[in-house]
């Protein structure tokens, strides 16, 4: 690991304008920038080290809904029994990610801005070509070693999957990521690779995320994150889906439908397609069954990712029955 | 680069250095401060080889800095025992013989001090659940979760 200087942020202010300066980077619980720093990828001049900084930890919780300071660390969060009961796809995401160390360490501002798991990404001294590291070097997965690989969301440019599993929760209950006093959708926050995938983040210099908020509804009080994966724990998804379901009064016509896919996307992918096919309707398995090959319209594979395409729904309709169950 | 000051509290000692910046709490426990019985595994975050605990935390020293350390308590598996005697996750872990090589024991074993504190041992698919950030290429898991099965069972009564 090249060696930088290391600076204790005094306050959130003076962290965010240093590291707006050429060569700085922010450093949070360093699950992963620590570990790309060792890879060769990340090579910062400074970190400025805002773990210490007081009060950007809080989760606040009311009637609208919760706000989780950026440097609430995972395990806190899948923990705090609010979050467990109030917006339990959250707390699932969260402990169904990484290990119980890494949550202890890995903030929830620093796991929104978590760079994909990409083989060819992560390998810089035996593959030249990624767009993603080096802009317009090309793409050594396409043609590669595909298994892990997105099916939606892709470009000719990079197929990276987006590795995350709180996010995914995120874009399905509308959540919002504050940036200082700018607000921006965690669906916007996260960007397609199109022809500039080194660009992943709706973020700009000397800004700096505080907190993410997501707004309370019935949807997410009912709702669950469904993993599926080649392990069964601490390990990425093949494919995963947050689910929020809310139903009328009879308990079996859907009036809300929340569905989001990971682990076959190039970002947090909300599958509006799917809500929009079952609300209204019946909670039915073969409906959802049905609704739920919407989730990956316009999918592509190369090769040895296809299985996504038929796992993804499967999920889905799994995950929407599921808490179809829990009445 | 410019060494800077590090003040490290490692097992109820103080301890100074002066460090590079990037030298991770893991190279500092073993290259600078002797204290080898955290392992370097994976280095990269994926085996859990390094679990320590940092105000009563678990985590990976290999993926903090000790810069990001300073100020914090720390404990390895050097400071586990009290008084000659075996802490009773570590006596749990030879009375199961929870281990072959003992490579990644060190970690196994201050992980699942810290899995019991949690509150996540109350099963086996919890403790396999909340244990899955240590490998053990031994495949010892069945014994690793009798271990720490007794343990809590222990810590409980």
């Amino acid at each position: 690991m090249r060696d930088f200087s290391y600076l204790r942020a005094t306050s959130a202010d003076a962290a965010r304008q240093t590291a707006a300066l050429p060569g700085a980077m922010l450093l949070a619980g360093g699950t992963t920038l620590i570990d790309l720093a060792k890879c060769g990828i990340a090579e910062p001049d400074t970190l400025v080290d805002i773990t210490h900084l007081e009060g950007l930890d809080r989760i606040e919780i009311d009637e609208r809904g919760a706000i989780i300071g950026a440097l609430a660390t995972m395990s806190h969060v899948a923990d705090h029994a609010d979050i467990k009961g109030r917006f339990p796809a959250i707390s699932e995401a969260l402990w169904q990610a990484a290990s119980a160390q890494i949550r202890n360490m890995a903030t929830i501002g620093g796991n929104l801005m978590q760079r994909t798991r990409c083989p060819y990404f992560r390998d810089p001294s035996n593959f030249a070509a990624c767009n993603k590291r080096e802009p317009g070097s090309g793409c050594s997965a396409i043609g590669g070693v595909t298994r892990g690989h997105a099916v939606l969301g892709t470009s000719e440019a990079c197929i990276a999957m987006y590795p995350g599993d709180l996010a995914t929760a995120l874009v399905a209950f509308d959540a919002t990521v504050h940036l200082g006093d700018r607000r921006i959708l965690v669906d916007d926050f996260f960007l397609l690779p199109g022809t500039t995938p080194d660009k992943e983040h709706a973020i700009e210099p000397g800004e700096m995320i505080t907190a993410i908020e997501i707004p309370s509804s019935a949807a997410v009080r009912r709702s669950t994150y469904l993993k599926v994966r080649d392990r069964q724990s601490y390990e990425f998804a093949a494919a995963s889906a947050a689910v929020g379901l809310e139903l009328e009064a009879d308990g079996r016509t859907i009036r809300d439908l929340r569905v989001a896919l990971g682990g076959v996307a190039t970002k947090p992918w909300r599958a509006r397609a799917v809500e929009d096919a079952l609300k209204g309707k019946m909670l039915e398995p073969e409906a959802v069954r049905a609704a739920s090959l919407l989730a990956v319209e316009g999918a592509v594979d190369h090769g040895a990712n296809h299985y996504k395409i038929e796992l993804a729904p499967r999920v889905v309709a799994r995950a929407i029955l599921k808490m179809g169950e829990t009445a | 680069m410019t060494k800077i000051p590090v003040h490290l509290d490692i097992n109820g000692r103080h301890h100074e250095l002066q460090l590079e910046p990037r030298v991770t709490l893991l190279d500092a426990l073993r290259d600078r401060l002797g204290l080898t019985g955290t392992k370097k595994g994976c280095d990269h975050g994926q085996c859990g080889a390094c679990t320590v605990h940092v105000d009563g935390e678990r985590v990976l020293a290999c993926l903090m800095l000790a810069a990001q350390a300073e100020g914090r308590t720390i404990t390895t598996i050097e400071g586990l025992a009290r008084e000659g005697e075996l802490h009773p996750v570590q006596a749990a872990f030879l009375e199961q013989d929870a281990f072959q090589c003992g490579y990644c024991t060190s970690g196994q074993i201050m992980s699942a001090v810290a899995c019991i504190r949690e509150g996540h041992a109350g099963s086996d698919e919890e403790i396999r659940e909340y244990m899955a950030g240590n490998l053990c290429r031994c495949g010892a898991y069945p014994h690793i979760v009798a271990a720490v099965r007794q343990a809590a069972l222990e810590a409980a009564s």
